[in-house]
């Protein structure tokens, strides 16, 4: 067998093998970075997108308010699972400076979303989102994925997959408060590191 | 060379072949008027489900084959195979999935005024997986089954 041919073969069979089993033991762990420092985060991406009675959103709208943006879809049942603890971090935070933003993934738009976000008894503004939005913010491959932005409208935490309730309440909690950092015993500018997996 | 290849074969995989693979079936081959079946062979990446044809809650989005072209032959039922039911950490109850490998079973007639030779059905394959904390965009994959026309 040539070298060409040799080098053809195995690489081949790497692909096989990485789709049989996976090129990791599964699927793929994510952890989110831990959340940076004020400095090091970068800005949410901006978009234009239109809410369910046509008004046109954009995330600076939000600047100066803790934002949980949060891209989910109908058929995803993770998100499922946390819609309703974002519904009632609206509730409890809404008054505080914080707010929750839904980014809908679903192809079909507002004929499948609008009567998913009466059955959850959805209390917080949500949007159509798309293709060139998801790029914007990475690609948003997995559902769901959702951001916590800061007051001045830097991501400062990212979490993809299925996370715990308490995360969530944790990192906006933080993010609430004055300067929305805490430091920690050698005065070093710190949040919690988000680590979630995706398995 | 191929060491460069190898260090970027999982970003490339995992950009163009998602989470579900189906291989080509083999070419069936039948005369005027016969029945004929096309076995395709379907896998299912590891620690990763797609939904069955028949989910269990309506809001989930079913595997469906469907046919866009198929030359001489004439598409009849696709059979599905039994699901497994599998509890996620995301639902109170067990969901009808696939996982691993699996074959689906296309049914055709050849047409009684089909000309012999060759020739190949086209289809799409509509899947929608998830994994036990996240899922993924639906996608779609095209299905080809060549014949032969005796």
């Amino acid at each position: 067998m040539s070298p060409l041919r040799l080098s053809t073969a195995i690489t081949a069979a790497i692909l096989l093998g990485c789709f049989l089993q996976g090129c990791t033991s599964g699927p793929r762990t994510v952890r989110a970075a831990t959340v940076k420092a004020s400095k090091d985060r970068r800005d949410a991406p901006e978009f234009t997108l239109k809410d369910a009675d046509g008004k046109t959103v954009h995330i600076a709208d939000y600047r100066g308010k803790v934002v949980l943006l949060d891209f989910f879809a109908t058929w995803c049942g993770p998100c499922k699972i946390e819609i309703p603890w974002f519904t009632e971090m609206e509730r409890k935070n809404k008054d505080r400076g914080f707010a929750v933003l839904g980014v809908s993934m679903d192809d079909e738009g507002w004929e499948v979303v609008k009567p998913f976000l009466a059955e959850l008894n959805v209390n917080y503004r949500v949007v159509i989102g798309n293709d060139e939005t998801a790029q914007l913010y990475g690609g948003v491959d997995a559902l769901p994925t959702t951001f916590l932005i800061d007051t001045s409208g830097k991501i400062a935490a990212v979490h993809v997959g299925l996370a715990g309730k308490k995360e969530f309440e944790d990192g906006i909690e933080q993010l609430l408060q004055p300067g929305g950092i805490r430091r920690d015993a050698s005065n070093r500018m710190s949040l919690p590191a988000f680590a979630i997996r995706t398995k | 060379m191929l060491l460069t290849a190898c260090l970027c074969l999982p970003s490339l995989f995992a950009q163009s072949s998602g989470y579900l693979a189906a291989g080509e079936p083999a070419k069936v081959a039948g005369a005027r008027s016969a029945a004929v079946q096309a076995k395709i062979p379907v896998t299912v990446k590891v620690g990763y489900h797609v939904n069955s044809n028949t989910p269990s809650d309506d809001y989930l989005i079913p595997l469906k084959l469907t046919w866009i072209s198929t030359g001489a032959l004439e598409a009849g039922a696709v059979t599905y195979p039994k699901p497994s039911l599998e509890k996620y950490e995301f639902a109170e109850k067990p969901l009808s999935v696939y996982t691993g490998n699996f074959e689906l079973v296309a049914n055709f007639k050849v047409a009684a005024n089909a000309p012999t030779g060759p020739g190949a059905a086209v289809g799409k394959l509509r899947y929608q997986a998830c994994s036990n904390k996240a899922c993924y965009q639906p996608k779609t994959i095209e299905i080809t089954v060549p014949y032969q026309v005796q």
